[in-house]
C-alpha cells in the first residue's frame, strides 16, 4: 500500500471496494487483471497503488481468464474484474479452467438489472449467471455492502482452496444509478 | 496476396529452441505447437495447451509475472496468436523482461485443413507486436536466427520479445503429449516446488 491509505477503522458500509481489497489481501492475491468498469474503479485504484499486486489492464475479458491460469501455474493467486457485459467473451476460455481444474475468482459488476437506462446493457446482464453456469462456474451474489468481506472470503476459499471457478456478481443496486443527464428521473 | 513462405522444419526449429533449456518454462499453443514441444522432449516445465485458443500468450504473461526470475517461452502458431492478438498489447503494458513468444508462422491454419491465415494473407505479426509495444521483435527464416533467439531467452531483463519464425507449411506426423490438464498443472507446479494440496 503506497499512495492510498486504507485504514482498518475507516470502513463504512459504503466502502465495500475497500472491504473487497482487504479480503483479497488477506487471501494473498498477487495478481489482479481487469477490463475497467466504473463500479470497480476504486478497487482498481487500490490495486495499482499496491506494489505487492501485479495489476494488468486487459483488451478483452478472456485474456484475464488465461492470465489467471498462468499466474496459478507460477504460484500466484489472481483475481479478474469485469462488468457483466464482458462475461460472454469468456465462455470458451473457461474450458481451460475446467479442463485443468484451475482456480478462478472473478468479480463482476452488474449492468442491466437495476434502474438500467441503457437497453443495450440488458441482454448480456440478464444472461450473465447462465453464461457462467453453462461452463460450470459457481455464481455467488453480493447484494449488500455489509456482506462484502464475507461473500468475497467465501468465494476466495472456494476458488483457491477448492480449485473451483467462482464468479461474484455485484448488484447494480450497490453501485448506484448512473447519471446520464442533469435532469433527475 | 501471399506472404513469403518459410522453409524451416518446425520440429527442428523447436528442438533447437529448447536445446540446453536450463530453467526455461514453456507454454505451448494448441495443435502443432504442442506436438512440436512434446516431440522435442518431455519436461515437467512444459505446459501443453490442447484448447483455449488465443490464450497461450496470456498464460505466459501470468506465469512470467509470477516467476520473474525464470525465463518463460510461449511457443505457438500464427492462427493461435492471431485469435489472441490483443494480448500483445496487454503484455506490452507490463513489459515482462522474462517473457518471450515464438510464433511458428506457416501462414495457415494447419490443424483444420490448411486454410490460409491472416498471416498467410499478408499480416506481419512481428510488425504488429512492435506496434503494440513489444520491446524486441524479430523475423527469423533460418537456423542461425533460431540460435540467436535461443541465446537471448536467458536474459530475463531484456524482454518481452516476439519472434516470427517462418516454418514450412507441410504436414508433420502428430506427436501427442498428455491431455489431462490437471496432471499437466500439478506436474508443472511440482516442478516449481509447489505442493499438491
Amino acid at each position: 500500500m503506497d499512495q492510498i491509505a486504507v485504514h482498518q477503522d475507516s470502513a463504512t458500509s459504503t466502502d465495500w471496494p475497500v472491504a473487497i481489497y482487504r479480503t483479497l489481501k488477506d487471501f494473498g492475491v498477487a495478481q489482479l487483471s481487469y477490463v475497467p468498469d466504473a463500479g470497480h474503479s476504486k478497487l482498481i485504484k487500490l490495486s495499482h497503488a499496491d506494489r505487492a499486486i501485479k495489476t494488468t489492464v486487459l483488451t478483452t475479458e478472456e485474456e484475464g481468464v488465461a492470465l489467471s491460469a498462468g499466474a496459478w501455474l507460477g504460484g500466484d493467486r489472481a483475481v479478474l474484474l469485469m462488468q457483466s457485459s464482458g462475461v460472454g467473451n469468456c465462455v470458451n476460455m473457461l474450458s481451460l479452467m475446467a479442463s485443468c481444474r484451475f482456480p478462478l475468482l472473478t468479480l463482476v459488476t452488474m449492468r442491466g438489472e437495476w434502474a438500467e437506462f441503457n437497453p443495450w446493457q440488458i441482454p448480456m446482464g440478464k444472461a450473465t449467471p447462465q453464461a457462467f453456469e453453462i461452463m460450470g462456474v459457481t455464481v455467488l451474489r453480493l447484494d449488500n455492502p455489509d456482506d462484502a468481506e464475507e461473500v468475497i472470503s467465501a468465494a476466495a476459499s472456494l476458488a483457491y482452496d477448492g480449485d473451483q471457478q467462482v464468479a461474484v456478481l455485484i448488484s447494480q443496486r450497490m453501485i448506484g444509478r448512473k447519471k446520464w443527464t442533469k435532469e433527475t428521473h | 496476396m501471399s506472404a513469403t513462405l518459410g522453409t524451416l522444419d518446425r520440429r527442428a526449429a523447436v528442438k533447437a529452441l529448447l536445446a540446453d533449456r536450463g530453467d526455461l518454462l514453456v507454454i505451448s499453443g494448441l495443435g502443432s505447437s504442442s506436438y512440436d514441444v512434446f516431440d522435442a522432449g518431455e519436461h515437467p516445465g512444459n505446459f501443453y495447451l490442447w484448447g483455449a485458443m488465443g490464450g497461450a500468450a496470456m498464460m505466459g504473461l501470468g506465469l512470467a509475472l509470477a516467476q520473474p526470475k525464470r525465463p518463460v517461452l510461449v511457443i505457438t502458431g500464427d492462427g493461435e496468436q492471431l485469435m489472441g492478438i490483443g494480448s500483445l498489447l496487454t503484455i506490452a503494458t507490463k513489459q515482462p523482461g522474462n517473457l518471450s513468444i515464438a510464433v511458428l508462422d506457416n501462414g495457415h491454419f494447419g490443424e483444420t485443413g490448411m486454410q490460409l491465415s491472416h498471416s498467410g494473407l499478408g499480416a506481419k505479426l512481428e510488425v504488429i507486436a512492435s506496434g503494440a509495444g513489444i520491446r524486441s521483435v524479430s523475423d527469423i527464416a533460418d537456423m542461425a536466427g533460431i540460435e540467436a533467439f535461443r541465446t537471448s531467452l536467458r536474459d530475463v531483463g531484456s524482454g518481452p520479445r516476439l519472434a516470427r519464425i517462418r516454418i514450412a507449411a507441410g504436414e508433420v506426423e502428430r506427436a501427442l503429449p498428455p491431455r489431462d490438464g490437471a496432471y499437466l498443472k500439478n506436474r508443472f507446479r511440482a516442478h516449481l516446488g509447489f505442493a499438491v494440496s
